[in-house]
């Protein structure tokens, strides 16, 4: 049944973000941390647990497809509810500081790819 | 008239599941036919999604683009938090963990790289703008890190309300700028493969910019970028306020 994907996905959704809550809390952050990165390791770690040994049907499988195909039209809404008025409005500083670090991130990009490459190819 | 609002109010959910249809339909029709599939009809969608918040800003005054009207206020659960982490989520169905566990260290560098390139360069346009205290100095930095990171950093070290919001309006303008940024500039830097797209998602850290970015890019790379940028909230939450903030202070 579709609602057996949805809901596996939703239980690790739950306990990813619930990890992400308390490791906030025991590191002294007052935000989530990696909540989202720990769900997605306990989906692909789970699901790979269960087709394993046939326990994931097709069927289940197309409850969490379905949200992989809705993750665009999400996003369109997330853009649309931004504060792009604030955003263009809040003057040169706003602006500058949001855009320059940018490009150096883009810049280092490369970099990195290089430098974490190579150890790995030898 | 007053009927029609109510009811949109009260189905504010199925309202925006329609709207986002009708923006997503047009960002196709205008990546096909007036831009020949130059830019993909994902990021053209994602960037009408931006126009539209812009207009309705605007229109209305407040800081949630089209869900400050109410017939679309339905919007703000679409594209909220919870669904948008949902959706990146399912998204992992199709990543391979032998590849993130190949790029897990690398991840882990890009992570502290992103955090700090950006505290940095936020931080000296902050000074080159007329800021001499290291509390506004390390808030705006903070800023450029997410726009979460900000505000933290701001009330953590006590910094005047202006200048906190300030830091969130640079993090927004950096969401932005990597959301309309990312598909014109992954050629150059080499954002094809899943290694490239998860130092790319620590190295630039706004969750929202990443997850928007690569969808305009390659759907395929989303699980990847994610799964680090997660992670980079929590990051400069933890370095900016302390290590960042005290270094900065020594400094001036």
């Amino acid at each position: 049944m579709v609602i057996y994907g949805v809901s596996f996905l939703g239980a690790c959704y739950i306990l990813g973000q619930l990890v992400g809550e308390f490791l906030a809390k025991w590191i002294g952050v007052k935000a989530n941390v990696g909540g989202v990165g720990f769900a997605m390791l306990f989906l692909i770690l789970a699901h790979d647990y269960f087709n394993k040994r046939n326990l994931f049907s097709a069927e289940a499988e197309k409850g969490i497809l379905f949200w992989s195909q809705m993750y665009i039209p999400v996003i369109v809404a997330m853009s649309a509810t931004q504060n792009v008025v604030v955003a263009l409005n809040s003057g040169l500083l706003a602006i500058l500081a949001g855009v320059i670090p940018v490009f150096m991130c883009f810049a280092c990009i490369p970099l990195l790819v290089k430098l974490t490459k190579s150890p790995l190819n030898n | 008239m007053e009927i029609i609002v109510n009811f949109f109010e009260k189905n504010g959910l199925i309202v925006a599941f329609v709207a986002v249809g009708i923006i997503s339909y047009l960002g196709f029709l205008i990546s096909k036919h007036v831009l020949k599939n130059k830019i993909p009809g994902a990021a053209v969608a994602i960037l009408l999604g931006l126009i539209v918040a812009y207009f309705s800003g605007l229109y209305t005054g407040g800081s949630k683009g089209i869900a400050d009207i109410s017939i679309f206020s339905g919007m703000s659960l679409l594209g909220g938090s919870m669904f948008r982490d949902f959706a990146i989520v399912s998204t992992a169905m199709g990543a391979s963990f032998m590849l993130i566990r190949q790029t897990g260290l690398a991840g882990a560098i890009s992570l502290v790289l992103g955090t700090t390139v950006s505290f940095v360069g936020g931080a000296i346009i902050a000074v080159f703008l007329g800021y001499h205290d290291a509390k506004s100095i390390a808030t705006i930095g903070a800023g450029a890190c997410t726009f979460i990171v900000g505000p933290v950093t701001g009330a953590a070290l006590q910094a005047s309300s202006e200048v906190i919001a300030l830091s969130i309006a640079t993090g927004v303008v950096k969401s932005i700028f990597v959301t309309i940024s990312t598909p014109f500039i992954a050629p150059y830097i080499g954002l094809n493969n899943a290694h490239s797209a998860m130092i790319y998602g620590g190295m630039m850290s706004t969750t929202s910019g990443v997850s928007a970015g690569l969808a305009a890019t390659d759907t395929k790379l989303v699980p990847y970028g994610a799964l680090t940028a997660t992670f980079a909230t929590g990051m400069g939450c933890l370095l900016c306020p302390s290590v960042f903030y005290l270094i900065l202070e020594k400094i001036l």
